[in-house]
Order: structure tokens, then sequence, then C-alpha cells
């Protein structure tokens, strides 16, 4: 699903530049359920937004699906994120004057859906997210968990080939976590690709496979035994 | 613009940003708002100042003599002039094609004016046939002094009709009545209507038979002329000064008076006058457009200013639509869309509201100079399109520049 090969990435600050990325490597296969690690610093972010092409690399090569990432204009890769990825975030990052329904219903609005197969479909994945009877309430009037599990289901409603989040745990305590992280389980036994962020051991853990990344260069890639999320709940 | 989906976004974002929406809308309408009514004003004082002048025929020139104030050709300072009705006659036969009605005027003074028993204090002017067009006086009931009056000195009387109401009240109509102007009988042949009740108050009589019956001589006070309408005001002015200067230069030397002695022979001219006053409302009109202009440019930078705290305050919500896929130029739409729309509405709402004002409230302002304020609405809808194409192009640019921030940098945008 995902092929990454010597990819390298530095920020200009000031007159000296900052390598983040110092040629990483490494692949995901469809239905994998991935966690990137590593300390602040490590460059697990810098990945992130490449990989959703909120940023681009300086050099190496990026295959998504069998489509070389390069030389995106905006309109490309806004076309790109819009079908094939979809974002959760540590703050949620959910539109604040829109219900919970309109929020999942956003990335429809842009693939230009009518608006009733919008609602129908948002209410579907706002019920698969077990939020069926909020979708009319705003962002403020939900729990940190319920805006995780909107800001999911507005992931998954465009049907991504892939699911990124960053830190999505971030901003939850540690019962809400793994609600959250029993939903993102789920959603990876139905077959999704997911790749999640995080820097917390116990999160990293309820994934199949954790990337250990350091200064900018994965130093461990292993497969783990995952723990269930729904044990500790 | 047809976009049915996007309408609804930008009804769904206005109906819940409803503060700001309003903020924009109040800065717009009110720009229109002000400018319209100062227009309005503007054009009212035109107006008002217009109507002064249609009193009398605004062409009118009107010569009076007055005392030499300089020795001239052996002549002492202070010696009064005289006209005469060969002055009067030769200024005809001299200038008599430049003129459209010519008349001269005598102030019948010393006389008893009676009707029946009771005395008539009202002033006894001789004039002729064509005063009545010179005076702008309308017809209310019988007659104007004609040709025949003059010619055959008749002893016949023109009343204003404020004196018909205040004399005559008791008869249907007081033509064919007499009144006794100093033991004389004249017979009233028409009532005449003037815009200002105190120009109702006199009594006219043929000046052939004012001349015969109460001066004894060929003595006239006043001749007042109106000059042929001409388009092209400037060209009335001139042609209004040159008839003056002439008439002036003429008079002058027919009465051995230096032409630098203005005070001996007075000319005046309504249009000149006139033009004073339409370059006096030319200023006024320029500063009620500067003041509107400025409130434009006002609402303009009100408006650029609320769209950069818009685009600002939405940063991040650009960023979240940038990563669920909006392309640049969907955000840029999106902002340009409802700041179009809001300027649209608001600025018709100012415009109409301000329009309705002048509309329902104009008609019944009774000021001095003011006469139903109104306005062009062509001018006012050609300000309401400028206001909203400033209002786009000050929204663009912080719109475009939204649109390409780095969407990372706008989801941390707090």
């Amino acid at each position: 699903m995902i092929e990454i090969k010597d990819l390298h990435k530095s920020y200009k600050m000031g007159s000296n530049s900052l390598h983040v990325l110092k040629g990483i490597n490494f692949s995901v296969e469809e239905g994998e359920l991935v966690a990137i690690m590593g300390s602040s610093g490590s460059g697990k972010s810098t990945l992130l937004n490449i990989l959703g092409m909120l940023d681009e690399a300086d050099e190496g090569e990026y295959v998504l699906d069998g489509i070389p990432i390069k030389n995106l204009n905006e309109t490309k890769a806004a076309n790109y994120r819009n079908k094939f990825l979809g974002f959760i975030f540590q703050s949620f990052n959910l539109i604040n004057y829109k219900t919970a329904l309109e929020n999942v219903a956003l990335p429809l609005y842009y693939q230009k859906l009518p608006r009733k197969q919008r609602q129908e479909k948002a209410l579907q994945y706002l019920e698969q997210v077990g939020l069926k009877e909020w979708s009319h309430h705003l962002p403020s009037e939900l729990s940190g968990g319920q805006k995780q599990r909107v800001a999911i289901a507005r992931a998954m409603v465009a049907e991504p080939k892939v699911l990124l989040a960053d830190e999505l745990t971030g901003a939850l305590d540690s019962t809400t976590s793994y609600e959250v992280m029993e939903l993102i389980q789920k959603i990876n036994d139905q077959g999704n690709t997911i790749l999640v962020v995080t820097h917390e051991p116990d999160i990293a853990q309820m994934c199949k496979r954790i990337v250990h990344l350091k200064d900018g260069v994965i130093v461990k890639d292993e497969k783990v035994k995952q723990v269930r999320a729904k044990a500790h709940v | 613009m047809f976009d049915l989906e996007r309408w609804q976004e930008i009804f769904d974002t206005i109906r819940k940003n409803k503060l700001r929406t309003f903020l924009t809308g109040v800065s717009v309408a009110s720009g229109i708002f002000i400018l319209v009514i100062l227009l309005g004003f503007g054009q009212g004082m035109q107006n008002g100042i217009s109507y002064e002048f249609e009193q009398d025929a605004t062409t009118i020139v009107e010569v009076w003599p007055g005392v030499t104030t300089k020795e001239y050709k052996g002549l002492n300072p202070g010696r009064r002039i005289q006209l005469r009705n060969e002055n009067y006659e030769t200024v005809n036969s001299l200038f008599g094609e430049e003129v459209e009605y010519k008349s001269p005027l005598i102030f019948v003074r010393n006389v008893n004016v009676n009707y029946g028993k009771e005395a008539l204090v009202y002033g006894v002017r001789g004039v002729s046939y064509d005063y009545q067009f010179i005076d702008n006086a309308k017809l209310h009931e019988g007659r104007f002094l004609n040709y025949q009056d003059i010619a055959g000195t008749g002893k016949v009387a023109l009343i204003g009709k404020k004196i018909k109401e205040d004399v005559f009240k008791d008869l249907d109509t007081p033509i064919g009545e007499h009144i006794n102007i100093s033991g004389v009988l004249f017979k009233i042949i028409g009532v005449f209507d003037e815009r200002e009740q105190r120009e109702e108050e006199r009594i006219y009589i043929p000046v052939t038979t004012a001349q015969k019956v109460f001066n004894g001589a060929d003595y006239i006070n006043n001749i007042s002329y109106t000059l042929p309408k001409v388009e092209n005001f400037d060209e009335a002015v001139a042609q209004a000064v040159l008839f003056k200067d002439n008439l002036r230069s003429y008079l002058q030397q027919a009465h051995t008076v230096a032409p630098d002695d203005t005070s001996a022979i007075q000319v005046w001219s309504a249009l000149e006058e006139a033009k004073r006053y339409f370059s006096l409302i030319n200023n006024i009109k320029f500063f009620f457009w500067f003041v509107g202009i400025c409130t434009i440019i006002a609402g303009v930078v009100g408006v650029s200013n609320i769209m950069l705290i818009v685009v600002k305050e939405r940063t991040r919500e650009i960023g979240i639509r940038k990563a669920l896929g909006a392309k640049p130029w969907s955000i840029i739409l999106m902002i340009l869309h409802e700041a179009i729309f809001v300027t649209a509405i608001s600025g018709f709402a100012g415009l109409i509201f301000s329009m309705g004002i002048l509309e329902i409230v104009g008609p019944y302002i009774e000021v001095d100079y003011v006469v139903n304020p109104s306005v062009n609405f062509n001018v006012a809808l050609a300000t309401v399109f400028v206001l909203i194409v400033a209002g786009t192009i000050a929204g663009f640019f912080p719109a475009w520049r939204a649109a390409h921030i780095h969407t990372i940098d706008a989801l941390r945008d707090e």
C-alpha cells in the first residue's frame, strides 16, 4: 500500500538547516495497523505530514497504492488527500460552527456528492462510531472522546486507502484513549490500513507493528502481538 | 455563482456566524445610507435654489436710475437721473431684437385708492402689457392688460388674488367692479396669482394712463426686460451680461453719466445672481460628493478590515478544509462568495432604506433652500456596485493568502 524509499527532509531555520528525516525506507501492506514511535524531535510528525501530502520530501520516493506521489501542486495534492487519505488529529480539528453530522459530511462535499447522499453516508459512519444520536450537536457540546470519534468518522467517510492518525489519544485520558483505540482496532479488523503516530507505548502495543524512529532514522521495525483495547476498557 | 452546494455552504456559514455577518453588513449599509442621504440633500438644495429663482423669469434684467457720484463733462455729481419714455423707446429700437418681453414701470405715489367707502392701502404700478410675463404672474380670472389698454390709455386695473380675497370676498368676482384712484374710476379686468402673497398686494394699471393721469409727464421709474431663453446656462449668462452692458452704456450716454459711475444707472440681471448661486450649489454638491466618497472609502476599508479578520479567524478552518481535500480555489471562492453576498445584500438594504426615507420624508421637508431632496437611482446603484467590487478586491488578497498557507501551519494556528 505504501512504499517509501530513501526519504530525506530538512527544514531551514534561519541560516542553518535542520535535517529531520535522514533516509527513511519502509513499506506498509494493506490492512496493517502500524504505530510510528519516537520521542519528540525524532521526525515522526514530519514523516506523517509527508505521507499525508501536507508536506513534501526533499528527496526519495513515495508510492501510494501504486501511484507515485511527486511534484504535487496544491490542487493535485488536495485531490489525492480527498480520495486516498483520512486524517485524525490530536486536537480533533473539527469545525466548531458545524454539527457532528456536517463535520463528517465535509470531505464528501469536496467530492461533489449531492447533499442528501452526503448526509446519509455521514450518518452511517457516525452510527459506526456510536454517535448517531449526537449527530446534530456542535463539537462544543461533545466530550473529548466523542469529538475524536467524530473525527474518526470524518476520516473514514470518504473511504480512504490509508488512515493517518497523529497522536490521536494525546488529548484524551487513558480510559477514553482505550475506547478510541478499540474503535481504531475495529476499523482495522474490517481491513483498513492505519498509521498511528504516538509516543505512548501502551497505545503502540495495541497496533500490529511498531516502527521506532530516532533522530530521523528507523532504529527498529518489529511486529508485535496486538493488545486488544477491549480488555482495558 | 450558480453552484447550489456552495450557496448552501455559505448560508450555513452566515447563519452560524451572525455577528460577523451583521458587522460587515452594517458597515456597508451605513456607508451607502450616508452617501444617499448626502447626495439627496445636495439635490434638495439645488431644487430649493432653482425654486426660489423660478418665481420671476430667470432671464430678467432690470434697470433703475440713481444719483451720479462723479463729475462728468462739466456736470456736478449728486445729480438725480430720471428715465423717460424716450429712453425706453430708444432701447427698443436699438436692442429690441435681443429681448423677449419689455415693460416700463411706474410707482404711482401719493394717491388714495378706494372701493366704495373702503380705503385700500395697496401699491399702484403702471406697467405695459408685457409685464405679466416678466413678473411670472399667473392669470387667476379675467384678462391681463393688452395693447389696446396701453395705446388707448384705458382706465382699467389688474389686482392680485390677495386683494380679491381681502376686499371683494363678498362678491363672486371682482371683475367689472370699479375702484377709485384719487378720483379716477378704474374698472377691474383681471385677477392675477403669484407664488408669494406679498406680490399679490399690488394693483397694475396701464403705464400710459398712469403717466397721463397721475404723473403729468413722460417719467418712468424702472424698465424691466427678459431675454429669450437659451439652453446653455453659460451662454445665457453671457447674453445677459452683454445686454446689461449695452443697456448701461446707452443710458449713460443718453444721460451724460461717467462710464465708470455705476450708481447713476443701476442694472441688475437675475442670471448673474443665479450664476453665483449655482456655483455655490456646485461647490456644495462637490463637498457632499467628497464627503460621500470618503464615506464609501471608509466603508471599503471597513469591509476589507472585516475580511482580513474573517480570514484570520478562519485560518484553522481553512487548514482543516484543505486537509479534507479542498482545493485552493474552492477556498478563495468560498470566502469571496460570502463577501460578495453579504456586501450586496446589505448594500442594497442601505440603498432601499435611504431611498425610502428620501421618498417618504423628502416631499414634507419645508426648509428654505431645500426642496424635495432626492437622489438619482442610477448613481446610488453604481455606488453599491463600487462597494461590492471594492469589497471583493479587498477580500481577495487575504483569501488568496489563506488558501495558499501551508496546511500544517494553518492547522497549528490557534
